[in-house]
This record gives structure tokens, sequence and C-alpha cells, in this order.
């Protein structure tokens, strides 16, 4: 419930503060700089290509965030217009290489961005009729429909295959001609600034604002004189044009595009994305992209059970800081801002201490049940940070049960000291007025 | 009209799986507003542990042992994870369970691999129940309706006639009423969600040998089980039985007829060119549109009908 002093307090932050503070330009320049100067830094093939990923993670998270964090809806089926976004971006690409139609490359995201939106605006006026379960629900079943039928019309969707196509076609201009990766990175990073600052801009128009009232009290937003249907599907289709944009750059990027990139699997990465990095903050999705695409990329480099640990960690997130790695920053700024932080370190070391030994053990003995499963026979031992962990003798299954047995116990038993420490923190900063 | 009898035998039991899941999963949604995105998991967890379980003591006890295991796992789910949940919103439920299902697929990728197991048909059941023309009925699709039939009438009784029912369907519509009358609805609330996930683990034993068991049959039957849910009303078990058997209708139906337009204008004299730009649509046969009818049938209804075929309310 919004007391009147809220409501006024909410209605004074939202008329002072425009959009363009000086303190957001300079922000936003940052940001810029950063993405200009990441390619120097990172110089290497792999990292290039990462970036690049990470610059369509972004877009694509925030999107959907567009969904979720700021109207409410719980899509499970977003990447089917991030998906068709890339389908119509990969034919326009192979249509200007054919010459049958002229169109600057590095404006062809735009084409997916289009087609997003269309869809959207089609998909939406079924979908947004109903919102919370039921349209979570929905969702998934035009996500199915559309992934089904991906497989049915090959002529269009390439059936397994997909459709290739080439991003170096038409002239080069000023020497610009998307072959090489960095190119590419530079046309996503650009991208990806303006979409940024394009969505967030979104969350200060009078739509944006409704968008929160429909997710906030549709009863309320009815009231007023809102039609939250509407506001609803104008929210959807906007949040598609911006996935079909990231779409479109997946396409340049990879230069492939098969089904699998609008199918249901593609669809929850990014409800874990942005549930990850957190959804209540407009920058909450974009750490989750980063930190997925990352731990994907690098995870999968080192263990065949990344995808359970990726789940797990999903599901620690859900339990016990559903607002994501964005909620866990924000609740120490006023701590920071008080300067006190050092007053938490050592229960954070504690507690680190504690829950790495238990995930070292757990982790050990996952890994050792992959590889005692594995095909392999002349020997399964693997090193594990080091160690040569052989799962065909009893002695390392015991020694793995050991430690995570005793990390089980520390944690159990250090359970508190984080919120204890928690605890005396809070007492002192309404003390000083923090609060 | 052979084609057709076996056809319709064959969806009828198909239909009267779905309706193992969806009842289920209608029940808890009903009861505690949370869709439960694992229910298929708990389907495939029930198949998995009747082959694992059935290796050691046969078919028979594990036709008992696999569903009570699996309800076991989903009071546990409901006690540790959803309950810890619970305070956070729907939302938050939700893709807690959407996570276990992610998380289960690849515990089972980790115990059994990622090809199929093979479970298969005890042998008593291996027999030719009765012969329809020329095509032999086999005896285990038989079994499979009757123990669903079976399912079926049980929960009927046990929530109609068992005092546990009707404390079950009063924390339905009046949860803070039932508890003031000294009924732990907490608890209530384990049970149900340990008996669907009992009932869908059983549909995993019946289900798993007649089809395939593999990794891969959770996210195959999940989504038709939300369609079925969606297009016979949120919330409805009677919805649900009706929806289970239409979509299991249309999908067993569907597959079997190898038709195409282009067939159907062949036969009413008309010839569409093969370069013409339309060929490739009109051939598409209706065994290839299987896949997408049940979403499509779902968006239809949506259309005409937002709360589906019983629902009662609109969200």
């Amino acid at each position: 419930m919004l007391t009147e002093t809220d409501i006024r307090h909410l209605g004074r932050s939202a008329s002072t503060s425009s959009v363009l503070t000086p303190r957001r330009i300079v922000f936003w320049v940052a940001v810029a700089l950063i993405f200009a100067g990441l390619p120097l830094i990172f110089t290497q093939s792999f990292a290039l290509s990462m970036l690049s990923q990470m610059g369509i993670a972004i877009i694509f998270a925030l999107s959907y965030n567009m969904l979720l964090g700021q109207t409410g809806l719980l899509s499970f089926g977003h990447a089917v217009y991030f998906g068709l976004g890339a389908f119509f971006c990969a034919h326009a690409l192979n249509l200007i290489g054919a010459e049958k139609l002229w169109f600057p490359v590095t404006l062809v995201p735009l084409i997916g961005g289009v087609a997003g939106l269309v869809f959207g605006l089609l998909f939406g006026f079924v979908t947004t009729r109903r919102a919370g379960t039921p349209f979570a629900m929905i969702s998934l079943g035009i996500a199915e429909m559309v992934a089904a039928s991906a497989l049915m019309f090959t002529a269009f969707f390439g059936g397994e295959g997909g459709i290739a196509t080439n991003r170096a076609v038409g002239k080069a201009f000023l020497g610009v001609s998307y072959g090489p990766q960095i190119q590419v990175y530079y046309l996503i990073a650009g991208w990806c600034l303006v979409a940024m600052i394009a969505m967030f801009a979104l969350t200060w128009t009078p739509l944006g604002r409704m968008a929160n009232a429909v997710r906030d009290n549709p009863e309320r937003a009815r009231f007023v004189g809102y039609n939250t249907t509407r506001v609803r599907w104008l929210m959807m289709s906007l949040a598609s044009f911006f996935a079909g944009i990231g779409g479109g750059l997946a396409a340049i990027n990879y230069e492939i595009v098969t089904a699998e990139t609008l199918g249901l699997v593609a669809s929850g990465n990014v409800v874990l994305m942005a549930f990850i990095g957190g959804i209540g903050q407009f920058w909450g999705p974009i750490i989750g992209a980063v930190l997925v695409t990352l731990l994907q990329s690098a995870l999968s480099n080192y263990t065949q059970a990344w995808l359970l640990y990726f789940g797990l960690f999903f599901l620690v997130i859900i339990m016990f800081s559903p607002g994501g790695i964005a909620n866990l920053i924000t609740l120490h700024k006023p701590v920071w801002n008080a300067r006190l932080v050092q007053r938490l370190v050592p229960s954070y070391v504690i507690a680190a201490i504690a829950g790495a030994v238990m995930l070292a053990g757990f982790f050990a003995l996952i890994e050792m049940i992959y590889h005692y499963e594995a095909k392999e026979t002349s020997s399964k031992a693997f090193s594990y940070f080091g160690l040569i962990l052989d799962p065909m003798q009893a002695r390392y299954w015991i020694g793995t049960a050991i430690v995570l047995l005793v990390g089980m116990a520390l944690v159990y038993g250090v359970r508190r000291v984080v919120g204890r420490a928690w605890e005396n923190l809070t007492v002192e900063l309404q003390q000083k007025g923090a609060v | 009209m052979e084609f057709f009898l076996v056809t319709l035998l064959n969806s009828l039991s198909y239909g009267l799986l779905l309706f193992m899941l969806s009842s289920g999963l209608t029940l808890i949604f009903s009861m505690m507003g949370v869709l439960n995105f694992a229910h298929a998991s708990f389907y495939m967890l029930g198949a998995y542990f009747a082959y694992q379980t059935g290796l050691h003591v046969g078919f028979w006890p594990a036709l008992f042992l696999a569903p009570l295991i699996v309800g076991g796992f989903g009071a546990a789910t409901e006690r540790f994870g959803l309950r810890t949940v619970h305070k956070f919103g729907h939302v938050a439920e939700l893709l807690f369970t959407f996570g276990l299902a992610y998380v289960i697929e690849e515990v089972v990728h980790l115990i059994w691999g990622r090809a199929p197991v093979d479970y298969r048909i005890p042998a008593q059941l291996d027999f030719t129940l009765f012969t329809l023309y020329t095509t032999q009925y086999p005896a285990y699709r038989g079994f499979m309706m009757l123990v669903s039939v079976g399912m079926l009438l049980a929960l009927y009784l046990v929530l109609t006639r068992t005092r546990i029912g009707l404390v079950i369907q009063a924390s339905l519509t009046h949860p803070d009423m039932v508890e003031s009358l000294g009924h732990n609805v907490p608890r209530v609330f384990m049970l149900v969600f340990a008996g669907g996930a009992a009932l869908a683990g059983l549909a995993g034993v019946i289900g798993g040998n007649a089809f395939i068991t593999e990794p891969g049959m959770a996210t195959a039957v999940g989504s038709i089980v939300f369609v079925v849910v969606v297009f016979g009303g949120m919330g409805s078990l009677a919805g649900a039985f009706l929806a289970s058997l239409i979509i299991g209708g249309i999908q067993t139906f569907s597959v079997a007829l190898d038709y195409s337009i282009l067939d159907i204008l062949g036969k009413v004299g008309i010839n569409v060119a093969s370069t013409s730009a339309w060929h490739g649509l009109w051939s598409i046969t209706i065994s290839q549109t299987a896949p997408v009818m049940p979403y499509l049938l779902m968006v239809l209804m949506l259309i005409v009908r937002p709360r589906g075929l019983m629902g009662t309310r609109e969200s």
C-alpha cells in the first residue's frame, strides 16, 4: 500500500528528474568508452567473439526485462522474436548478397527489429489478454508452436541445417566490410549502446510508468482509465522489437541461424539471465547477461556437468536472493555510503570459507559420478583442481564424502554469522540515521 | 473403419495418460496457485525409477514403489523448496519449478546418460488382447487404460467421499477458514503436491515403457500438458479431463493421417504445378502438422474463449 507521502514523493521524483541529467550523460559516455576500449584490452579472438556474444545477450536480456521486470509478464517464449528477427536478417543478408535488395549491412538489425515488432504485435494480441500464470503458459504454447512450425516450413527456416548467410556483402563503406570480427564487435557494441539507452529512456516515458502500474496493480490502472491489455500489448511489441534487433545482430555475428535460435532452450536461457542478474533494477539483466555468457563458455570448457551447476545456481538465487545479483548489490549501498563495509567483511570471509569447503566436496562428488559413468574403460581418473581423483577406488569416494560432510557441518555451524553481522550493523545504521 | 477404431482406442489410452498428468497439475494449480513446471519431470522420474527398481524387483512392485518414491520427492520439493520461495510470490515459485525441471533433467543425464534406457513392457502383458479386423491390439494398451481409469475413480472417490478429500476441497476455496478449524493447511498443500507428483510418477511408470524412456521425455510431454490445462480451463478437473481426451485424439489422429491438401485437391481434379510457389505449402501432410496442432488449438481457444473449456474465471 502506498501512503500519501509515498505518492507525493514518487510524484516529485518523477517530475523533477529528467532523463538527461548531467550525471547520466557522463555515465553513458563512460559506457561508450568502455565498449570502445574493451577490444584493446582483450585482444584474443576468443575474447572478442565472447564480447560480441555478450553484447547480443545484453540486448536480449534487457528486452526480456521490459516484459518481466517492468510489466510483470513472465514469458517463456521471448526467443521467438529474437529468432524470427535473426531469420529475417539472414534472408535479408542473402538478398543483399544476391543484389536483389540494396540495404546497408549496418542497418540490417533494424530489419530484425521490425520483424520482431510485427510478430510481437501479432502474437502479443493473443497472449497479452491475460497476465500472470496464464500468460506464462500461453507464451510457452506460442513458443512451442513457432518452434514446431520452424521444422515444418523448411523453405524459410532451412529445416535442421538452418539458414547460412554471409555478412561481408554489399559495398564496403569507408573500409568497413564486416569481414573481420573486430568490425562486427563494434557494430554490436554500437547497437547495444543505442538499444540500452533507448530501453532506459523508455522506462521514463508515460508508457514505461504505466507498465509499472499495470504490473503492480492492474485494477487501479484500469480505474484511472488505462487499458491494461493495451499497455501490456505495447510493451510486449516493443520488447519484441529490441529482441529482434538482438537476433539480427546474432545472424550477422554467427552467419548461420538455426531453428534452435527460437527454441524453448533459448527462451529459458534468457529467463535465467534476467533473473540471475536481477529483474528489479534496470541494469540487473546486464549483469546476468555478462555472467551467464561467461559461465556458459568458461564452465563448458572445464566440466560436462556445467548445466547442472548452472541450474543449481539458478535455484539458489531464487531461494535466497530472488532479486538476483543486482539486489545483493543495492543491499550493500547504504552500508557502503555509511563506510561500514569493513564490519561485514569478517563474517563474509568465514561464510566464504565454510561454503568453499562444502562446494569443493559437492563439485568433486558430482565430477566423480560423471567420470564413473563415462564410457572410457582404460582409466577414469581425472584432474580436479590439480588433484588426481579416481572414481574406481573407494578411498576417493570416502575422501570426497568427508570433505562434503565437513563442509556441510561448517556451513551449518556458521549459518547465523552473516545474519548476526547484519543485525548489529542495522542497529548502528539506524542510530546514524542512514536507513 | 478398422483404422478409425484402432486410432480411437490409441487416442483414448493416450488421452487418459495425459489426464493422469494434467489432473495433478490442475489440483496443484487450483490449490496453491503454482503452475508446476517440474510436473512433467516427475513423470520422467517415475519412468526412470520404475526402470531402475524394476531391474531388481520386477515390474509389479515397481509399479507401486516408483510412484511412492516420486511422491516422497514431491513432498520434499514442496516442504524445502516451494515453501521457502512462497514468500517471494508466484513468479518466484513458478521459476523455482522451472529451475527444478532443468536440474532434474541434468541429474537424469548424470545418472542414466543421454541415450534412452531399455525400459520394457513386462512379459506377462506382452500379448495380443484382441484382434480388431486385422489389427492386433496389444494388452498393454488395455492395461494402461485400466490403470488410468482406476486412478481416475480413486481420485474422484478420495476427493468427494473421504474426510481428507473434503478438507482438500475446502482448502481450495477457503484456506483461512480450514486453518482456523484446526487443520494443518500447509500439510494439506504438501500432501496434494506429493499426491500430484505421485500421479505423474505413476503415469511415467505405465507411459515410459509404452512410449520411450529418455531424458527428453519431460520436455516432450510437458508443454502438451500445459496446453491441456489451458485448453480445459485453468483449475478445472472436468475441463482437464475433456481437454486430455480431445488433445490426445487430435494428436493421435493427425499423426496417423498422411494426406496433404495437395492430395485432396488432386482428388477433386485440381493439380498444382510443382514449380508453383505454393506447392511446398500445399504438400505439407496432416501428419507433418501434428506437432503444431495442439498449440494451434490452444491459440484458437484463447481467441474465442479465453477462460478455456470449463474454466470459471478469467485469470
